[in-house]
């Protein structure tokens, strides 16, 4: 870590540690509750910035994927409880397992959206993964089974082996232990041949294919990639909120992974953390104080666009330094 | 299946792509002329009905109301491009989007804020309220035929305007070269506002028109917003025949998926899980068909030009 | 003399506009063969052809006997076609040294590589330091692409072909806008690589083009009309018609 960036990202680390374990002894069940869903909420967009920041795919659509994670463990839980199977299968309520098969998964979705999206660029790539999102958004409405518009509710919280998940802070340790090994995997990656040729990718498409690397396999790739990230996140998030439904896969879910992203800072490792901190911060306090809050975050949004284009980091750190 | 049903679902499939065919046909212009992707498009179309609604109601006319519906859209378009669409032209996509978002939520917390969070009603006209009878029977309302006849005026407006006036002249300058017109001496700051609030207008038609079929509430911009997007996808960017025929296409697949997959699914399954896997494919159908088209034809089925 | 490239009948027409009318054309080991002609004679539609952008309506393209017509760019830079562009495709702002060690990379092995550190990777390293000595960039390797001018980004560009360790160079116009010293630093650069590795050159220059190249062709209207050492082509009628406006 290197310079103000690097005494941010500690800064950050450091809260995410200490904030909610103070919370914890101050017996704010409320509140640490409430970091679960920021750290969350920065997994997800820990994801996106992997395909958005660092990629320069503008992905419309990665709710997607939290969708995905989010019904995977909803519906596990629900055959499990029921003790009902799916497909023939039985089911089950631990998460490492429900991770496992949310990230793969979308892993297997993102792969077939990726195809075919990536075969495109700009702004028919944009409306592209907004509209497979949809379909899928679509899908989960009108599919009845699994509660349809209503969505389904996830009776007990999965469980994780040694561990008691209703504990709010041990389920908040295990949301930022997710969190700090997705940073940590995007940092290797970014460091790594991968990454460089992703970078490449994003920067210069020619300068990469003219060395020999088909550009639309790195991208397709880190798609992938970005993808079981969120997914993870919208495995996690079904679980905290003890409830899944379509809203977690609808465009304005899409749309505020992104801001989350762009607020904090677009390719900083830990921008989309100091994103999804001001996002819920602001969410749940001028959602206090006022039920116009979406008219105040409309205005701090184009703001950010028209005149802070570094979002958070950005204006604290400065510009981003490569190498 | 009766075929009286048949027909009427085709109309409701034809309607459904006229009311597409305003939105994408905004959306295409502005995206051909200013390289700008706008999210904020249903929210004009949000403005054009609420207004409509309000303006009948309080007059006791739906005609003014219409008027006044799609003068409000354009000149809120219009506002909107001078003072935050036009700093976003030399943008990235993603500003754009981004930048447009926000105004999604702008808009939305605003008309709450004026209208509240009650749904208004907007009657459909004396005139156009009756109905016909359709071969096979069925009686099929006037105003959803009045709504495709309204369509095809409006594309065939759009297609004069575009190849035979000077406005049309310098729109097709524009999507050509866009540094030419200015070379050409065509004041593009005018030009780019005309053509944002041509496009609002017509979104604050469509939504004048589907409100009084549905009610008129915050939000109901946005689904059609999104069928827009496949159908400009579809059509290809920038081509407003494309999106014709791209909002025929999406309309009628739409509709009639909805009702033929159940029934097909009903051959060889029982009837509850035929109508849920039906209608859940139904509703994926338009993106499958997306899909489809961009694995043949990755730029749309009109391409205009390569501008990524 | 080895046969490093070979094009052969190679044709490409966008409607009515024949661009590259049945254009044979060889390059041997430790040459270069410098590609001239008028703008709009077609060399930007046959270099295309060459590096896989363009596919040709007839015609094919052999690199040391493998026919590699069909292949993607990237797949011909891998069989070891290394270019330069006439407009500078590097990453702006990344520095000399990032934007070689991609190509030093692809060399290297495959890209799909997500745990080791290519800051710390002791073989790219030297690789990388290897091709920028080579074109005298040792100095400004860590110096953002942006912050070059424009002579040292045309040698960084050269430094990138040069980590592929391909099997020919193509060269697009590598002395436009270089100025008087800036053009002599590359012709030397040029007149040193050619033993090592051989150069297909297309430029305007017409005094680098007469100095460097053992032999010439001019293309005109899309198609070949004449090839030959410089001083042939000096004396060409044909030539000095079509090319030179003179008659």
């Amino acid at each position: 870590m290197r310079g103000r960036e690097g005494w941010i990202n500690g800064a950050l680390a450091a809260a995410l540690l200490i904030v909610p374990l103070a919370l914890h002894l101050a017996g704010e069940v409320y509140y640490v509750n409430l970091a679960s869903r920021v750290v969350i909420v920065a997994l997800a967009a820990v994801g996106l910035n992997l395909a958005l920041g660092y990629g320069g795919m503008v992905s419309f659509g990665h709710a997607a994927f939290f969708g995905i994670g989010g019904y995977v463990a909803g519906i596990s839980a629900h055959h499990a409880i029921l003790g009902t199977s799916f497909l023939g299968l039985s089911t089950t309520t631990e998460m490492p397992l429900i991770w496992l098969i949310s990230v793969l998964l979308a892993g297997v979705v993102a792969l077939a959206i990726g195809a075919i999206s990536l075969r495109t660029k700009g702004v028919y790539f944009i409306m592209i993964t907004l509209a497979f999102a949809q379909m899928l958004y679509y899908f989960a409405i009108s599919f009845p089974a699994y509660g349809g518009e209503d969505g389904l509710p996830i009776y007990v919280r999965n469980t994780f082996p040694g561990l008691n998940t209703f504990d709010p802070i041990t389920f908040y340790g295990i949301c930022v232990v997710a969190l700090f090994a997705c940073l940590f995997l995007t940092a290797r990656i970014m460091g790594s041949r991968f990454g460089a040729a992703l970078d490449m990718a994003h920067l210069s498409e020619t300068r990469l294919a003219t060395a020999g690397i088909a550009p639309f396999n790195i991208r397709l790739t880190a798609f992938v990639i970005s993808a079981m990230m969120t997914a993870l996140a919208g495995a996690l998030f079904a679980d905290l909120n003890g409830f899944v439904s379509p809203s977690m896969m609808s465009w304005h879910r899409s749309g505020e992974i992104m801001v989350i992203v762009i607020l904090g800072g677009v390719g900083r490792l830990w921008g989309p953390v100091a994103g999804a901190i001001a996002f819920v911060l602001l969410e749940t306090f001028l959602g206090g104080l006022t039920e116009r809050w979406g008219l105040f975050l409309g205005l701090i949004l184009l703001g950010t666009v028209l005149f802070a284009r570094g979002g958070i980091m950005g204006l604290i750190a400065g510009k981003a330094r490569h190498d | 299946m009766p075929l009286s049903l048949i027909i009427e679902q085709a109309l409701n499939g034809l309607q459904l792509g006229v009311t597409l065919f305003l939105m994408a046909s905004g959306l295409t212009l502005v995206f051909g002329v200013m390289g700008l992707i706008n999210l904020a498009h249903g929210s004009l179309y949000m403005v054009g009905a609420f207004v409509t609604a309000w303006v009948s109601a309080s007059v006791g006319s739906f005609w003014i109301g219409l008027g006044a519906g799609i003068m409000a859209a354009a000149a809120v378009g219009a506002l909107v491009e001078v003072a935050v669409i036009r700093r976003l032209y030399a943008r990235d996509h993603l500003d754009q989007v981004l930048a447009t978002f926000a105004l999604i939520l702008i808009f939305s917390e605003g008309t709450r804020w004026l209208f509240g969070s009650q749904p208004l009603w907007l009657d459909v006209p004396d005139l156009l309220s009756g109905a016909v009878t359709l071969p096979g029977g069925s009686p099929y309302p006037v105003f959803r035929l009045a709504i495709i006849a309204m369509g095809a005026l409006v594309a065939l407006g759009l297609y004069l305007m575009i190849s035979r006036t000077r406005l049309g002249m310098r729109i097709r300058a524009g999507e050509a070269d866009r540094e030419m017109i200015g070379a050409l001496g065509v004041d593009i700051a005018t030009l780019y506002t005309l053509v944002f609030a041509l496009g609002a207008a017509l979104a604050g038609l469509a939504g004048a028109m589907v409100g009084a079929l549905q009610s008129v509430q915050v939000g109901m911009g946005e689904p059609v917003l999104i069928l827009a997007f496949v159908v400009i996808v579809i059509g290809g960017i920038g081509s407003v025949k494309g999106a014709l025929i791209g909002a025929i296409l999406v309309g009628v697949t739409d509709t009639m998926g909805r009702i033929l997959l159940p029934s097909a699914f009903g051959l060889f399954m029982d009837a509850s899980s035929a109508t849920a896997v039906g209608s859940a494919l139904a509703s994926m159908l338009i993106y499958l068909l997306m899909a489809l088209v961009l694995a043949l034809k990755p730029q749309g089925l009109f391409p205009v030009h390569a501008r990524a | 003399m080895t046969e490093v490239l070979r094009i052969t009948g190679l044709a490409k027409s966008f409607g009515a506009l024949k661009a590259t009318d049945d254009v044979s054309l060889t390059l041997n080991a430790g040459e270069i063969h410098a590609l001239i002609g008028p703008n709009g004679a077609g060399k930007s539609t046959l270099i295309g052809q060459i590096a896989g952008w363009i596919v040709p309506d007839a015609g094919t393209i052999t690199l040391e006997g493998a026919d590699i017509t069909g292949l993607s760019v990237a797949a011909r830079a891998k069989a070891g076609l290394g270019r330069t562009f006439q407009v500078s495709t590097l990453a702006m702002d990344r520095t000399a040294r990032q934007n070689v060690r991609i190509a030093a990379q692809a060399r290297a092995g495959s890209s799909f590589r997500f745990w080791g550190q290519v800051a710390q990777d002791q073989g790219l390293r030297d690789a990388v330091d290897q091709v920028l000595g080579d074109v005298q960039m040792l100095d400004q390797a860590d110096t953002p692409i942006a912050e070059l001018s424009h002579g040292a980004r045309r040698r960084v560009e050269v430094a990138c072909a040069l980590a592929l360790e391909p099997k020919l160079l193509l060269l697009d116009e590598p002395m436009a806008g270089l100025g008087q010293d800036g053009t002599q630093e590359m012709t030397a650069l040029l007149a040193r690589l050619k033993s090592r590795i051989p150069i297909l050159l297309v430029e305007h220059d017409m005094d680098a083009v007469f100095a460097l190249a053992g032999r010439i062709s001019v293309l005109v209207n899309g198609a070949v009309i004449a090839s030959g050492p410089p001083d042939v082509i000096r004396t060409d009628p044909a030539v000095r018609t079509a090319y030179l406006g003179e008659d």
